[in-house]
């Protein structure tokens, strides 16, 4: 691709326990380019809200990062907290999931913009503040007329719409979507996810869309990424990784969704692994239908071909597979109790 | 199957309740370090005051209305000294012993008075909060409007009425004073938890399955609740501490003949401060302050640890190790 | 979606309120009928002819049945007319005027002290939470609240009125300036300003210091425990991580956000407090002999005068019932959630 915008490099991010520390995204590289659109797919406790965060640098208490994240040529995790700060907003966007709560219920709406107006671009006049926002909320389907109204008085969608106007009021070049649509009813999922799928049109921005929901990744990204465990387990264009998964965790993924065609419900079995102690080797083995012998010895290596990563024995190199690594691995079946 | 088989196997049930135990407590373990410094000082202080109620005559010099020892009297309003460390008061009386039999008389009546704020309040929420209707509209009302009351006011009250009647002021007196003003309170905390509890998901679930009103508040209800009861009754009884002094200080607290009363003591010893005399108000006044201290840093430590909005884990420390070796490219 | 007015919600909030009123008042009156003994007796001190207790319970209606007893009481509430004493033949309505304007004055000024160090001492405990200033504001937090403040009252005196003999120790305002105060109000406060007069004004100032710091600092003790909790749980609202997800200054966040929305709040909690406040005024009128309505209360109890503390008792929960309408109409304006 052209200069991506956006470069992470072998990001870990850990949580503080009062033991060892929680690996919530243990060595993850991804790039994303201008005005794309990229899925961030995986299940609950993977770890992809952890990166989305760790990007915006607005990691909680307790939680360090390292390694890499280049954005316009400067790496957000060892930059001053002062200057990363002063990124989000202009340069870096965040939307989150559950948009009730996140307006002040004590300001006006336009008392919101007006803010983040304020904080950004302070030689702006009142009347062009004004007329900034008034733009951004119309094409996000807000009429003036409830400019200055509080959150209280707009349902859920239309708070999503309002959070996401505040997000692109400054015209960020890149907005990270944490589960935008998972507390929406369907209908106003896909209203939401109209809008942001026109954010490169409209704006020029591009998206990282975080979720949990195969289905919206394939509506509307362009590339795809499958997290497992706090690695990637997989990326590349949404359509070929659809139509020709290469790895077996996405493969399974794929096969558990619903839909009409489905006649009998598919699941993986096991749970996924603990975040402070996660399996050696592969951490997608101890479920995996397809795992080898050097799945639980060594972790696989980054495979590329045609634009799509994988991180798999299966693909793996075959001049760094030990001797006997390909045969199938042994284990105990996985009961039920061993869930969780 | 021999028919006297030998002691059964104590590991795994001993082991259980340990593990429970380490489970109950887990909370105060994980808690940052602030939390549990603010609770174990306030156990010590008031383990401190325990042992002084309950070891009274063996630790006291003297005992509380005791003006004379080997026939001499002994001086009024005398300057703290050897014989008396904090001095006497104006009926010759050692104010460190009124102190130490003060411990007894406090935590007699807050125990008391607790009792029955619970036995009384938490049944009463647990009922009206489960059942609603008539009765808990009733009693809500009620309780609402008494809440809302100084709790001085109703004691006072309550006090008043008791001792003109047959009851007689003293420690009974006092002890219901107290209980009528906690009351409210009691119902009011628990009934709100059990109405937000009772819409639990696990709770109808015990519903749709059949269980009986009575089972699913014991097993299910009253747990849940109970756990909210300890940092409340610890942070109550500071309250019912001041209470009493409270009480004791405008007269409606126990007879002087019947033991030691801080409350009381300083409101004697307002009188002598016109003439610069301290001690006499002083110590009392410090008592009041250091138990009712040692309850609240009790309850604010509970609190903190098992309030899941005030908690605050603890945090370690930890470095990233280096990653081993770059990754390798396509071929 | 308009809000309800705020006038709306003041009538049934009104309305809402009647019925505590009819539950305290009749409290009252059962409670007070219900003493055993004579209570005209034991008021009058059993050394009065009989023919004169007669009189008296005649006058008082106590020869009527309960039901018509009843009836008369709250019918002669809503005229106002609350009686007179037994002992010492006062109107309640002069109590009210004289003592109640009093523990105005001595309240009032507790309540601003105890408001300006809570909220100080609560706002800084909880932003800096866990570090020694939390800890240290905490720490005297639970000291003031701890001290009775009798106690407290008592050792004020000692070291400001006999030791350094800075303040005076008793008594609304000296003998000379009673005199020369003319009553407008009966605030003396209020009165020494309407008249211009600056030493009576200096001389009402030096009585109050004592009375009103002990009893403010007390109450602050409670107050501070409620605004540092505040604060702490604000700070953990989603549309803190939200507006500092927009770039915006972690002082503005602090300031505008967090603190402006935990003291919403407040105005609840010094409602709350009210029944707190007028409990220890009552303890504070008597160790300075402050000659407010409470201290009267003491006073008549003591003299077992029945009358005079039914009136002064219903006159509390009138006066407890109207604070908390207050209390929410306030917090209606503020909040604009919360009308109904």
């Amino acid at each position: 691709m052209t200069d991506p915008i956006l470069q992470v490099k072998d990001l870990r991010v850990y949580y503080g326990t009062p033991g060892k520390p929680v690996r919530a995204v243990d060595g993850v590289s991804l790039e994303i380019g201008e005005s794309e659109v990229v899925g961030l797919v995986g299940e609950s406790g993977c770890g992809k809200s952890t990166l989305g965060r760790g990007i915006l640098g607005l990691l909680p208490e307790g939680a360090r990062a390292d390694g890499e994240v280049l954005f316009g040529g400067r790496n957000l995790v060892t930059m001053s907290p002062k200057a990363v700060r002063n990124m989000r907003g202009p340069e870096l966007g965040l939307i989150f999931q559950e948009p009730m709560t996140r307006l002040n219920p004590l300001l006006r709406i336009s008392d919101h913009f007006t803010e983040t107006l304020q904080q950004h671009e302070p030689k702006l006049t009142d009347a062009e503040m004004r007329r900034r926002s008034l733009e951004t909320l119309g094409r996000m389907g807000i009429p003036p007329t409830r400019f200055r109204q509080y959150p209280h008085e707009f349902s859920g969608g239309m708070r999503q719409r309002i959070m996401i106007a505040l997000a692109l009021v400054l015209r960020p070049k890149l907005l990270v979507a944490d589960e935008p649509t998972t507390s929406l009813d369907v209908i106003v999922e896909g209203q939401i996810l109209a809008l942001l799928a026109d954010l490169k049109r409209n704006f020029g921005t591009a998206l990282l869309l975080i979720t949990h929901n195969l289905g919206i990744v394939a509506e509307s990204c362009d590339r795809m990424a499958v997290m497992y465990a706090g690695r990637i387990a997989e990326e590349g264009n949404v359509r070929e990784v659809f139509a020709d998964p290469s790895h077996p965790y996405t493969r399974e993924l794929l096969r558990s969704t619903i839909s009409l065609d489905t006649t009998e419900l598919h699941s993986i079995p096991g749970a996924p692994p603990n975040l402070i102690d996660p399996p050696p080797g592969c951490r997608f083995h101890p479920r995996c239908p397809n795992a080898m012998q050097v799945c639980n010895q060594l972790e696989p290596i980054e495979q590329r071909s045609d634009g799509r990563r994988v991180f798999c024995w299966l693909h793996g190199p075959s001049a760094r597979m030990p001797a006997g690594g390909e045969a199938p691995l042994e284990r105990e079946a996985i009961g039920v109790a061993d869930e969780a | 199957m021999a028919a006297s088989a030998p002691a059964a196997p104590r590991t795994p049930y001993g082991r259980a309740r340990l593990l429970a135990l380490g489970r109950a407590t887990k909370p105060i373990r994980d808690a940052s370090g602030i939390a549990r410094a603010m609770f174990w000082s306030g156990v010590a202080i008031t383990f401190f005051f325990i042992v002084l109620a309950v070891f009274a005559p063996l630790i006291s010099p003297y005992n509380f209305n005791q003006y004379k020892s080997g026939g001499i009297r002994f001086p009024q309003l005398g300057h703290p000294s050897a014989a008396h460390w904090m001095g006497t008061t104006v009926q010759s009386s050692d104010v460190m012993a009124r102190v130490i039999y003060g411990a007894q008389t406090e935590l007699k009546v807050v125990v008391i008075a607790l009792a029955m704020s619970l036995t009384v309040g938490v049944p009463l929420g647990l009922i009206s909060g489960y059942f609603g209707g008539i009765l808990d509209r009733f009693l809500v009302l009620i309780m609402d409007a008494l809440f809302a009351f100084p709790y001085l006011l109703i004691a006072i009250v309550i006090a008043f009425l008791l001792a003109t009647s047959s009851i007689g002021g003293g420690i009974l007196t006092a002890a219901i004073a107290i209980t009528a003003a906690y009351v409210p309170l009691y119902f009011r905390v628990v009934r709100n938890h059990v109405i937000s509890v009772r819409e639990e998901p696990y709770v109808d679930a015990a519903r749709a399955l059949g269980a009986r009103p009575r089972t699913v508040i014991r097993k299910y209800v009253f747990f849940n609740v109970v756990q909210n009861v300890p940092p409340i009754a610890t942070l109550n009884a500071a309250d019912a501490i001041l209470l009493l002094a409270s009480l004791g200080f405008l007269g409606y607290g126990i007879q002087p003949t019947q033991g030691a009363e801080w409350g009381y003591d300083v409101s004697r010893a307002v009188s002598d401060a016109a003439s610069g005399i301290w001690w006499t108000g002083l110590f009392p006044g410090l008592a009041i302050v250091l138990l009712v201290t040692g309850l609240t840093l009790v309850g604010e430590g509970l609190n903190e640890t098992i309030n899941p909005v005030l908690r605050r884990r603890r945090f370690g420390r930890f470095e990233f190790e280096p990653v081993p070796g770059p990754t390798e490219e396509a071929e | 979606m308009t809000g309800t007015s705020l006038r709306t919600y003041l009538i049934t909030r009104l309305a809402l309120v009647l019925p505590m009123v009819f539950i305290l008042l009749t409290l009252v009156f059962l409670l007070l009928r219900v003493a055993p003994g004579n209570p005209i007796e034991a008021a009058l001190g059993g050394h009065v002819p009989a023919a004169y207790v007669h009189q008296i319970e005649r006058r008082l209606g106590f020869d009527k049945p309960l039901i018509t007893q009843y009836g008369d009481y709250l019918w002669n509430i809503l005229r106002g007319h609350l009686g007179t004493t037994i002992t010492d033949n006062r109107p309640l309505s002069q109590i009210i005027e004289q003592n109640g304007a009093a523990t105005l004055e001595l309240t009032f000024f507790a309540m601003l002290i105890a408001i300006v160090v809570g909220v100080l001492v609560g706002l800084v405990a909880g932003r800096y939470r866990d570090t020694p200033l939390d800890v240290f504001g905490r720490l005297f937090g639970i000291l003031v609240y701890a001290t009775p403040v009798f106690f407290l009252g008592l050792m004020a005196q000692l070291v400001f009125g006999v030791w350094l003999n800075w303040l005076p120790t008793s008594d609304q305002a000296s003998p000379l300036t009673q005199a020369l105060l003319q009553t407008h109000t009966n605030i003396y406060f209020i009165d020494a300003i309407w008249d211009g007069n600056w030493g009576a004004l200096w001389d009402v100032t030096k009585h109050l210091i004592l009375p009103a710091s002990t009893l403010g600092l007390v109450t602050a003790g409670v107050f501070i425990r409620l605004v540092r909790v505040n604060v702490i749980r604000t700070l953990r609202d989603d549309y803190i991580e939200a507006a500092r997800a927009r770039g915006i200054v972690e002082r503005r966040v602090v300031y505008a956000h967090a603190f402006k929305n935990a003291l919403v709040p407040v105005i609840t909690i010094v409602g709350l407090n009210l029944a707190t406040l007028l409990g220890g005024a009552v303890l504070t009128e008597t160790t300075f002999n402050w000659p407010g309505i409470g201290h009267e209360l003491v006073l008549y109890l003591e003299n077992r005068d029945y009358v005079a503390v039914q009136g002064i008792i219903v006159v509390f929960a009138l006066v407890v019932v109207a604070v908390s309408v207050l209390v929410d109409f306030i917090n209606a304006y503020v909040d604009p959630r919360i009308r109904y």
